[in-house]
């Protein structure tokens, strides 16, 4: 049974409206494999009727569900390695030094999925700048999806989970094993404040950054909507603030009033001039 | 770059091997860790050794006890690869030098992923 493709039309439209994600037609089938679960948990029979329900109630709970749904929430712990290297040996130390009259850092991470990225940040900054402690850090970790912060509220973890990126030492310092998860340490879930932000709707007020990690979401996005975060989060960077983009992603021919620097192992990006 | 695979049950020993070979790495096995120690003698410059926790012979844990007793290997990274999930156990073997500790099952990406922790080099 496959989808209609004035279904499938309606679906993308409606996900592109509400999340800027685009859903190119040859994309069928992703929007029935992920939107079966969902047809199953809301007790309807099949995608179809998801479908129908959609337009039936266009402002109902059920839109916020199949948006959700048709994130992809694939994240590790310390993804890519090398720009958590690069925060730990260059960027953190430079930004630290910068700010020592006002002692404050913060910091954001803009699609934070489960909390793998948001928490990676939390154990590099306990485990190497302890001078921080006496400082005021601000992390907010923010992303569309609600199941998605709800889950990076509570901080459990399945060994699947904690198997990828996360060295073993510090599995041992800031989890504890409860049954089958693994749960972080309260103090790290108190580091990060959460909030619920759609990338391409407006923004909540938000306070100016050192830092801004939003990695491996404006692949979903088209040019245009790219555009449009990224002079946005250039207003939000503090003067020298540095942005960390996923491995494929860039700014280059997109907003060239960022540059891109070489920051030890890896790429970031800054304003330019 | 020279890589030990050490379980005991063979079909494990493919899928690690497998796993390794597929990205350059000369892979050498071992059923347990008294072989394992042999192996590590045979084979000039272990770069990182895979190991079991429960074997016969001389389990996971003692070899790599006995692995950092030698001053001559300290530059192999030692990766635990076990079904032991309790976080005394992952205590455990990191104090007696484990590098990396990896819970059965895992995937592809899972080891990949160690490897680059590990900072070894995948050309
Ligand atoms: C692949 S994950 C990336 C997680 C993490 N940043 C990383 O690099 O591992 C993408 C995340 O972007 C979120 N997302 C998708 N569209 C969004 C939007 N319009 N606004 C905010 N977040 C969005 C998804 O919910 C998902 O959690």
């Amino acid at each position: 049974m496959s989808l209609s493709s004035s279904d499938f039309k309606y679906v993308s439209n409606l996900v592109r409206a509400q999340s800027a994600i685009v859903l190119e037609s040859g994309k069928e089938y992703l929007v029935e494999s992920r939107l079966a679960p969902l047809a199953k948990a809301e007790g309807l029979d099949s995608v179809e009727d998801v479908v129908r329900r959609l337009r039936r109630e266009p402002r109902g709970e059920i839109v916020d569900l199949v948006v959700e749904a048709m994130t992809t929430n694939e994240t590790l712990f310390f993804r890519d390695n090398h720009p958590f290297q690069s925060l730990r040996e260059e960027v953190l130390p430079r930004v630290i030094e910068r700010n020592a009259a006002t002692k404050s850092l913060s910091i954001w991470c803009a699609a934070s999925s489960s909390g793998q990225e948001p928490y990676s940040l939390c154990m590099l900054l306990r485990d190497h700048f302890p001078e921080l402690s006496n400082w005021n850090v601000r992390i907010i970790a923010s992303d569309i999806s609600k199941s998605m912060l709800r889950r990076v509220k509570t901080g459990s973890y399945s060994q699947l989970e904690v198997n990828r990126g996360l060295p073993a030492k510090m599995l041992v310092k800031y989890f504890s094993k409860d049954g089958a998860t693994w749960q972080i340490s309260p103090e790290l879930i108190k580091m990060l404040e959460l909030r619920e932000i759609n990338l391409c709707k407006s923004w909540p007020v938000l306070p100016s950054f050192d830092i801004v990690m939003i990695r491996n979401v404006l692949i979903y996005f088209d040019n245009e909507t790219k555009r449009e975060i990224m002079g946005k989060i250039r207003g939000l960077l503090k003067p020298g603030g540095f942005m960390f983009l996923g491995g494929s992603e860039t700014t280059i021919n997109l907003d060239d009033a960022f540059a891109r620097v070489r920051q030890g192992a890896t790429w970031a990006y800054q304003v330019a001039g | 770059m020279n890589v030990l695979v050490i379980d005991d049950s063979r079909a494990m020993r493919t899928i690690l091997s497998g796993i390794l070979k597929a990205i350059g790495f000369e892979v050498f096995e071992a059923a347990d860790g008294k072989e394992g120690l042999s192996q590590m003698e045979a084979v000039a410059d272990v770069a990182l050794a895979l190991v079991d926790w429960n074997m016969p012979e001389m389990n996971g844990f003692e070899f790599v006890q006995a692995v950092r007793a030698l001053d001559d290997y300290s530059a192999t990274k030692l990766m635990m690869v076990t079904t032991e999930t309790e976080m005394d156990q992952v205590v455990m073997a990191l104090d007696a030098g484990a590098d990396e500790y990896v819970m059965k099952p895992f995937t592809r990406d899972v080891i990949m992923e160690k490897l680059e922790l590990l900072g070894i080099s995948l050309d």
